[in-house]
């Protein structure tokens, strides 16, 4: 049994075998729709989340599954004081398979360790969210056709994003990969990933105006600054609105170049530049739920 | 110059970095121990200026070595029976470590979930570092 704690706990061969799977599954949907009928999903939800919980519900149902579960930790027994521990024994006896989101950072693999079934970790607080690297990397590999040679710009929060730490780990395992990292001094990409690209000897730059480097890009990785993860209002605020993606600086872009994020977008982009056909990060959630389905039938061993 | 006497069987620990003997004399759970103990503070050293010894006599199964590894792989273990020294252990950083150190990252599942051990695993052999199995988080004994 397996469970999917890290993007990287998948070989880059196994992903390929995942993203070929969800594009079979975006084609002919049709085929996979019984796949899972008398399987069900328990999506625990110990903090807010449209948009991943809703997406591995919805996955679980276009495969003919269906889902039990709650989406805050006041509607579980986690408000009278139960450990992860013993929610997820209890779980197990119900669902086939879980979809964790915590706020605390390593819940989803206490849950992996205690589980009969198999356990996705949905997000852990800032720590990982690897269902949101593979949604990533699959809108990338369908749209480009490849995940190696280009440049990457990854721009806004780096220093707490956890979805854009996942995704330089998770592309520094292919071939010829520039990133551009675009933040406030304050905001930059930890030292820790630094000396992984440095040991791995792949090229980065950091920047601070988005303006000088756009033309560059293949592939711009917008984030949103998030006001959970600042201790200090005064600095949330005076970050929050330091980068908008709009018309004006798209004008500098290559014509092929994408523009993904994770979601929920605030100020960033601005929503002028949502009709531009470079702006993906709505079709990125699409891709999002495929990528799903294939976790979902890969773990349960139904492929 | 302080004379301590020879033990029979046991351990010494040598090249104690000056003044941690007694941290070592807690981690190593010595003070749970119904045995001699020796804590020798400040002794003169040619390799180090000042270092700190430990004599323990108790049964050479009885000590956890991977614990002394974490704390300092620089110190010297001396095995010791009949009287003599008859083995030279050399430490090697262990590749796990529980509930010797504890997670300080306040979102770390362990912050909330007293039941859990604290588990660490070295993440890098050159650098020394340590990281929480759960959390990933760097291990800073100053903090």
């Amino acid at each position: 049994m397996r469970h999917l704690m890290n993007p990287l706990d998948f070989s880059v061969e196994e992903l390929d075998t995942l993203f070929e799977l969800a594009m079979d599954i975006e084609k002919n949907p049709e085929k996979y729709a019984d796949r899972c009928a008398g399987k069900k999903i328990a999506t625990c939800f110990y903090e807010a989340s449209t948009r991943t919980r809703l997406s591995f519900e919805a996955a679980m149902i276009n495969l003919g599954g269906s889902v039990i579960g709650f989406s805050d930790a006041n509607s579980s027994s986690a408000s009278k004081g139960e450990s992860v521990s013993d929610t997820i024994r209890v779980i197990s006896c119900f669902a086939d398979i879980c979809a964790m989101r915590h706020p605390k950072e390593g819940a989803a693999m206490v849950a992996a360790s205690r589980s009969s079934i198999p356990v996705i970790n949905a997000g852990d607080g800032g720590h990982q969210h690897p269902t949101q690297t593979l949604t990533d990397l699959l809108t990338i590999r369908s749209l480009k056709g490849r995940l190696n040679h280009f440049t990457i710009g990854l721009c806004g929060d780096l220093k707490f994003g956890r979805t854009v730490h996942s995704l330089i780990n998770a592309l520094s395992r292919y071939e010829d990969i520039h990133f551009i990292f675009i933040s406030p001094e304050e905001l930059r990409v930890p030292d820790y990933i630094i000396e992984m690209l440095k040991e791995k000897n792949i090229p980065y730059e950091e920047v601070i105006k988005l303006e000088d480097t756009i033309a560059q890009l293949d592939l711009l990785y917008m984030t949103r600054v998030q006001r959970e993860r600042f201790f200090n209002e005064e600095d949330y605020v005076r970050l929050k609105d330091f980068y908008i993606l709009d018309k004006k600086k798209m004008k500098a872009a290559k014509e092929d170049m994408l523009v993904l994020h994770p979601l929920p977008r605030v100020n960033e982009i601005s929503v002028e530049v949502d009709d531009d056909p470079r702006a993906v990060y709505f079709k990125q959630v699409q891709y999002g739920m495929y990528v799903r389905m294939a976790l979902i039938l890969t773990l349960l061993e139904l492929v | 110059m302080l004379n301590v006497g020879k033990i029979e069987e046991g351990f010494v620990l040598d090249h104690i970095e000056a003044g941690k003997s007694l941290s070592l004399y807690h981690h190593l759970q010595l003070d749970k121990l119904d045995c001699t103990v020796a804590i020798i503070k400040n002794a003169r050293s040619n390799k180090m200026g000042k270092k700190d010894i430990l004599k323990v006599e108790c049964d050479i199964n009885m000590l956890d070595l991977d614990i002394l590894a974490f704390i300092d792989h620089n110190i010297t273990v001396n095995v010791i029976k009949d009287g003599e020294i008859v083995d030279k252990k050399e430490l090697i950083l262990p590749r796990e470590i529980k509930n010797v150190i504890h997670c300080k990252n306040p979102r770390c599942i362990t912050s909330i979930e007293q039941e859990l051990p604290h588990i660490f695993f070295l993440a890098d052999e050159e650098k020394e570092i340590y990281r929480c199995k759960y959390c990933e988080e760097k291990y800073d004994s100053k903090k």
